[in-house]
């Protein structure tokens, strides 16, 4: 009775209250975040305050300020508009290229799938200078396309790679079959391929959207008119001016800026987890 | 030549007209120029958008561009003057300094997590969720609120560490040149620590569970069994985690811009910071392209890494 007691017990030193501080470090920041974001500023700038809760009263004063003395919807509205285009062009893409690379041989193929694993790993800081200049050539900065144009050149290479361990797990024959009853490689990629896939393209949409969501440094080079900022950039840089920091206005930002990934996250986290370790265990 | 009959039936069919991509089967009819029109499309935005900026990159960073006007060829000279100036010297000490703290800490950090993970059975899901968080949020809107954190006169850190009488005075976080630095490893370590406990815990499910009964029946305790079987296995997926890792952590802009924008006296600014100040802010372009070069030679050398280990793997 004790003995099973002990075994019971044990794991909650051992185990449970170890992980206690990983998750506390991980989630205090957002907590932090949030309770902010609903403190009226005679409690928020209080030293004698409690910072951890919220005793004199809820406010929405800051969402308010938001909503109405700044472009922030417009902001949100920009993040949608170029995520949602940047995600749907390099999924095509993606799926397009991600085939043939996982399942047939031609000349250069395999030297197009090492240029693809190499720019997968080639960070935005390494080419955004001479990627200003080809947008402003191309006549597109100061204007969303700019981004829309650009984010694929790292969501391709992430959802052909991912997409490339998907295509691989469905059986050849299946496909061998299609092509006897008469599909041609289009036909066969869409209705023998993708169907199975479909976890696979829901992964790949999802770091798509988030990695274009969180997007930073392209969107502060490239477009600089207030009222085409996006998410990120727009709370960053609009919202402090000179050295009056809104510490609540920017902690609201931050919340809202981070809820629809965090939704997104909710909703989908296998796929996010199954996308976090493709790259580097398949 | 199977394939070719294959196709050759697929063609007919095609041609017999039974659905409007007919004209595109018959178009991808033959297997290569099938192959290649679906590469097309990433072949030129990789084109276009990644190898010809580059191009463009080392030809900045071998003239005197600036911002505007495409300059004249002026050999290795902003290397030269780069490598001469105290900021730059700065930078690639910042550069390795911030790496490898942040690279340590999250590996040694990552691997406890994913250790503790692997054995949660309770709450498995609501514990993993909590913890992969940080990576998830934007990084530019996260870093803010631990700006808030470590802010001079309201820092809830500084708040927790007199009333627990660790230290009787405000700490100067970010205006302290070495605070500064140890904030942002800080920070990096905890957006960065989710992708390493999420994917060494992948790998720790990949062991197979029979090697570690043996180990136990050849009487090694947790530690042994940990060094010898758990460590040795997990080995490849260490690798490039922290291979990975390292690339993104050197190249990181979004939580420096941040929170000190390279300061206080560079004392923080990294290669992609520098790159912005040089390139954008005070428009020397040239110089700012050279600074990010320098991310490329480490970038090749993980490539080339990997690239073995996984060659390694497939020939096991």
């Amino acid at each position: 009775m004790s003995r099973s007691r002990a075994r019971q017990i044990r794991p909650l030193f051992t185990l449970y209250l170890p992980v206690m501080p990983f998750v506390l470090f991980a989630l205090f920041p957002l907590y932090f975040m949030l309770i902010t974001s609903f403190k009226k500023n005679a409690e928020l700038y209080d030293p004698s305050s409690i910072p951890f809760l919220i005793q004199r009263g809820v406010t929405f004063g800051h969402y308010q300020l938001l909503s109405n003395e700044t472009l922030f919807w417009s902001w949100f509205v920009n993040s949608l508009i170029v995520s949602v285009a940047a995600t749907v062009i390099s999924v095509v893409i993606g799926i397009l290229a991600a085939y043939p690379l996982a399942r047939m041989r031609f000349l250069g193929g395999d030297s197009f799938g090492m240029a693809i694993f190499i720019t997968y790993l080639v960070p935005p800081s390494l080419l955004f200078l001479p990627l200003s200049t080809v947008v402003n050539r191309l006549g597109l900065s100061d204007s969303l396309w700019s981004l829309v144009v650009t984010y694929p050149t790292f969501l391709v290479p992430f959802c052909t790679w991912l997409l490339m361990g998907y295509f691989r797990t469905v059986p050849k024959e299946i496909e061998e079959c299609a092509m006897l009853d008469g599909c041609g490689r289009l036909q066969t990629l869409l209705r023998i391929l993708l169907p199975v896939a479909v976890p696979g393209v829901i992964c790949a949409a999802l770091f798509a959207f988030t990695l274009s969501w969180n997007e930073f440094l392209y969107a502060l080079v490239f477009v600089s008119p207030a009222e085409l900022k996006t998410m990120t950039v727009g709370v960053f840089s609009e919202l402090i001016r000179g050295d009056i920091y809104y510490w609540g206005g920017l902690m609201a930002g931050a919340c809202i800026g981070s809820l629809p990934i965090v939704v997104a996250y909710v909703f989908f986290l296998d796929y996010y987890v199954s996308g976090l370790t493709a790259g580097a265990v398949k | 030549m199977r394939l070719e009959t294959l196709n050759e039936g697929a063609a007919k069919t095609a041609v017999r007209g039974e659905t409007p991509t007919r004209w595109l089967s018959r178009a991808l009819a033959s297997d290569t120029s099938a192959a290649y029109a679906f590469v097309a499309p990433a072949f030129f935005l990789l084109l276009f958008l990644v190898a010809y900026p580059f191009v463009l990159s080392l030809w900045f960073s071998l003239s005197d561009a600036r911002v505007g006007e495409t300059g004249s060829f002026v050999g290795l000279d902003n290397f030269r003057r780069l490598l001469g100036s105290s900021i730059f010297i700065q930078t690639l000490q910042n550069s390795m300094v911030f790496t490898a703290a942040a690279l340590g800490l999250k590996t040694v950090l990552g691997m406890a997590l994913a250790l503790l993970l692997f054995r949660v059975a309770r709450f498995k899901r609501l514990i993993r969720g909590a913890v992969l968080l940080p990576f998830i949020v934007p990084t530019a809107l996260s870093t803010l609120v631990w700006w808030w954190m470590f802010e001079p006169m309201y820092s809830v850190v500084n708040w927790t560490l007199k009333g627990l009488h660790i230290v009787n005075h405000d700490i100067p976080w970010l205006p302290d040149p070495y605070l500064a630095m140890c904030t942002v490893v800080l920070v990096n370590t905890w957006r960065g620590l989710p992708f390493f406990a999420i994917t060494l815990l992948a790998g720790l499910v990949s062991i197979p569970r029979e090697l570690y009964e043996a180990a136990e029946s050849d009487g090694a305790g947790p530690v042994g069994r940990f060094w010898h079987v758990t460590l040795p296995l997990l080995q490849p997926v260490l690798a490039v985690v922290i291979l990975f890792s390292a690339i993104f952590t050197l190249a990181d802009f979004n939580i420096v811009y941040v929170l000190t924008k390279g300061g206080p006296m560079n004392m923080t600014h990294l290669f992609a910071t520098y790159s912005f100040a040089l390139g954008l802010q005070s428009g020397q372009v040239g110089q700012g392209a050279a600074v990010s070069l320098f991310l490329f030679p480490i970038l090749l050398a993980v490539v080339f890494v990997q690239l073995r280990l996984v060659r390694q793997s497939t020939t096991l």
